[in-house]
């Protein structure tokens, strides 16, 4: 069962709570260290390394995307791979197309994403469920059929798909291309994150979740559900569009059939794994998706959805609010115990 | 003239094949309250069975009927081990394990059977004598069946006590308990019965558009739209919704927007019922309580 | 004459909430028994106990000298206990005559078709509308659809919620002269639970009087009928 754990009053995070230090200044030690980090990575790794990393990050964005909608909203959404590909192929179509910059792409390809997934959400308005799983399951299936399409192929290469070439570094930073694409995607990546944090914690957050557990209570409370349901559908699919405009500068590449239902199928697992209505969940989601597939390939072709099966199916067994929920849950226990 | 007729009675063969799925998804729908999203991966599974013993020497109604009994075992063991623990969880826990069985049997399907593309054959031979100008045998063979079955099926649930017991745990699991009617069995048999119309569906279609692990993908989703356009808590609609899909599509192929988009137009189906009446064609409004 | 139902500390919880509190009752052999109280006491709770559904359950509950608590409801009723439930429960997709065969659902016996012929003979309106959809009929023709549908179980206890719940007087009079004479031709025991406690006494030989989950006075009918203090306090009248 996916809940949102509610913030602690701030009496309790400021009140001490080991080695003298509050909660709070041992959360955002804890931020300011994972940054540092972050930011000395792409020196200490090998290139091939490094292309996971981003990856990741990459993923992590396309991940909070599908949680604000998901987790958050209580919209499900089985077709996120579709705004992803949007994203992706955005930033191919413009850069193979015209002579627009590449960092400028991005945006673009942020707003479209934003009016599809805005436009989509308006019909979904209507759909709870199951309903609604199937319209974006249909959306899944159909996308690379869409991409395919010959009458297209002008705009999208049709099955070769389009070839692009990553950026380099700007003049003056001595940075290879492939460490600049990760300090870039950590440039978009940061502020996207920190928005939806406050977004998620203050009135906005409070209304989603209102929303997804008691709809009808919460349009009795005066909260327009039906214009936060399509913005939150709009504003999930420009971060996910991001992502996949980020993750086709990545890949160079971009074809219909990287974004087929299984795609929208990782991103579920990811979701699942990282922890419904958990933001730092984003992440732990996207190294398991990113990894499992490497490992399992290993064993058989088939491995990597057997994977995806049995986790999917354990985690709402035995773990429904993701590996966040249980970090948290032990975080609490933790805390009990060292306050002692 | 001739050519619309011709896609009209194609349309209205493989209209079949969604008519039975689509019956299966409302199946379990009606009484779970839940989409079945792995269905055509069950059916796909339970095709290969058939192919591995035709493979093996098994003549085609024999690997066929045993095909039956091995999808009503895998439905019935699917729902008591899988799905039951999750009967009071939230919708989103439930379409979660849902996807995650697509996923195990779709996994399971390309392991043991791997990825390639198999022929799978059909008894109904190309020159037999019921082929006409408009159908090919198989077309004509996949109707027959498919109304077999659905004949089957309604005498099971309006005339059998099992049948009775059955509708009755769909619709009021509380009174039907009341009558010494098993609610659990009841919804697994249900989901077994399912399976075995999956099966039939998916040992029908093989022939036409070949086995491989994703070859039910957008036959489920045909389904769906077949489903929700004749109500998705009314059987008989969603039988009728899966014979008009399979008709439309096959117009829209040919006259309107070309083969490839044929899962777009499923897609536009599907959101547009979804929009304008949900509750499909026959189905009952639905009534959410506050 | 032994109790065909015993319970013993029989105390029933929804969730964490505790509604019946430690109840004793019996109900005789061929007898009728009636339990009465104000809305909200536990009546329908008490039953629902009885048949381990929708309540968590403990105590002690005997049907013909077994143990019964902790069954599925499904197998209680198979032992030989129809409920003819709260709000009626009837199957409204299903025909009238769909509804009494599904009330024999669990019955192996040739003598199936007669008690078809023997519930029409109690509630000739069912006959008429057998084929009806048993969501169209009334409230008064679902109720007697309900008892028959617990009849056709051929059971040797039958629980009913509130029969007279939402309907007219004289449909309510007809209905308990019905029971009446089930109990008497056929010896089947009763446990009624009901509001219209008027009624109910004239027709059970005992009553137990419930209130916020525990039995206040239990008694004679015609005692508990007679005495005015208890009326005005409990029965309202």
């Amino acid at each position: 069962m996916a809940t949102l754990e509610t913030s602690r009053p701030a009496a309790s995070a400021a009140a001490p709570l080991f080695a003298g230090l509050s909660l709070r200044v041992w959360q955002i030690i804890g931020l300011a260290a994972v940054l540092a980090a972050a930011c000395v990575l792409p020196f200490v790794i090998s290139s091939y390394q490094l292309l996971l990393a981003t990856q990741v990050i990459v993923y992590a964005v396309a991940l909070l995307g599908l949680n604000i909608l998901t987790g958050y909203n209580g919209q499900f959404s089985l077709g996120h791979g579709a705004f992803y590909a949007i994203g992706a192929y955005t930033t191919a179509i413009l850069l193979d197309k015209t002579g627009i910059p590449y960092w400028a792409t991005i945006p673009m390809a942020g707003v479209l994403c934003f009016i599809v997934g805005f436009l989509f959400g308006l019909p979904a308005l209507r759909l709870e469920g199951h309903y609604l799983a199937l319209a974006t399951f249909a959306l899944a299936i159909a996308t690379p059929q869409l991409l395919k399409y010959k009458d297209f192929d002008f705009l999208t290469g049709g099955v070769q798909g389009i070839v692009i070439s990553a950026p380099d570094a700007p003049d003056g930073l001595p940075l290879r291309a492939d460490q600049w694409l990760y300090f870039f995607c950590l440039l978009w990546t940061i502020p996207l994150f920190i928005v939806a944090w406050n977004l998620l914690r203050g009135r906005t957050g409070r209304a989603l979740v209102a929303i997804r557990d008691h709809p009808l209570a919460a349009a009795t409370m005066g909260i327009d559900t039906a214009r936060y349901k399509s913005m939150t559908f709009g504003v999930s699919a420009m971060y996910t569009g991001i992502a996949g405009a980020l993750g086709a500068l990545l890949a160079q590449f971009v074809s219909p059939d990287s974004f087929d239902f299984f795609l929208s199928v990782r991103f579920l697992v990811g979701v699942v794994v990282g922890g419904l209505a958990s933001m730092t969940g984003a992440f732990f989601g996207a190294i398991f998706i990113e990894f499992v597939p490497n490992i399992a390939d290993l064993l058989s072709k088939a491995a990597p959805q057997a994977i995806y099966g049995v986790v999917l199916i354990g985690c709402m067994y035995l773990m429904p609010t993701g590996v966040m929920g249980l970090v948290r849950a032990l975080g609490h226990r933790l805390g009990r115990w060292v306050a002692r | 003239m001739q050519a619309f007729l011709h896609q009209v009675l194609s349309g209205f063969a493989t209209g079949g094949i969604y008519a039975s799925v689509a019956l299966a998804l409302v199946m379990i729908y009606q009484s779970t309250h839940h989409v079945n999203f792995a269905q055509g991966e069950m059916a796909t599974f339970s095709t290969y069975i058939a192919w591995k013993m035709i493979s093996i020497g098994f003549p085609y109604w024999a690997a066929f009927l045993l095909t039956l009994l091995f999808a009503f075992v895998l439905g019935v063991a699917i729902e008591r081990i899988i799905v039951r623990p999750f009967y009071k969880a939230p919708v989103l826990s439930v379409i979660a394990v849902f996807i995650g069985l697509l996923l195990i049997i779709n996994s399971l399907s390309g392991a043991l059977f791997d990825y390639t593309i198999k022929p799978f054959p059909s008894p109904f031979p190309s020159d037999a004598w019921y082929g006409g100008p408009y159908l090919s045998p198989h077309e004509v063979g996949m109707i027959f069946v498919t109304f077999v079955v659905l004949a089957l099926v309604f005498v099971f649930f309006r005339f059998t006590p099992l049948g009775l017991a059955m509708r009755a745990a769909a619709e009021n699991p509380v009174s039907s308990r009341l009558c010494g009617v098993r609610v659990g069995w009841m919804l697994a048999l249900g989901w077994g019965l399912a399976g075995l119309i999956g099966a039939v569906a998916g040992m029908m279609t093989a022939p036409v558009i070949y086995l491989d692990p994703y070859m039910m993908f957008s036959v489920l989703l045909y389904g769906f739209a077949g489903a929700l356009l004749g109500g998705i808590d009314n059987p008989w609609g969603a039988v009728l919704g899966g014979f008009i899909v399979g008709v439309l599509q096959n117009i829209a192929g040919a006259y309107l927007v070309g083969t490839e988009l044929m899962v777009t137009v499923a897609l536009v189906i599907i959101i547009g019922i979804l929009v304008i009446k949900p509750s499909g064609l026959f189905g009952r409004p639905i009534v959410t309580r506050v | 004459m032994s109790a065909i139902l015993e319970t013993r500390g029989l105390s029933a919880a929804y969730g964490p909430t505790r509604v019946l509190q430690s109840i004793d009752l019996s109900v005789p052999e061929r007898g009728i028994v009636t339990l009465l109280g104000a809305n909200g006491a536990g009546k329908t709770t008490t039953l629902r106990a009885l048949c381990n559904m929708m309540v968590r359950v403990s105590g002690e509950i005997r049907f013909e000298g077994q143990r019964i608590d902790g069954k599925a409801t499904e197998d209680i009723v198979r032992l030989g206990i129809g409920h003819v439930p709260d709000g009626r429960g009837t199957l409204v997709s299903l025909s009238v005559e769909e509804n009494l065969r599904l009330g024999a659902y669990t019955r192996r016996d040739a003598r199936v078709a007669q008690d078809f012929e023997r519930v029409y003979g109690y509630f000739p309106r069912l006959k008429e509308r057998r084929r009806q959809q048993a969501g169209t009929l009334s409230g008064g023709e679902q109720q007697m659809l309900a008892i028959s549908r617990a009849l056709m179980l051929r059971p040797k206890l039958m629980l009913l919620d509130e029969p007279s719940f939402g309907l007219a007087p004289l449909v309510v009079q007809e209905i308990f002269r019905i029971l009446r004479t089930i109990n008497e031709q056929e010896g089947m025991s009763m446990l009624l639970v009901e509001q219209n406690a008027n009624i109910a006494l004239e027709l059970a030989s005992e009553a137990y009087l419930l209130e916020t989950g525990r039995i206040m006075l239990s008694g004679p009918a015609a005692t508990i009928g007679s005495d005015e203090s208890v009326r005005r306090a409990y029965l309202g009248y």
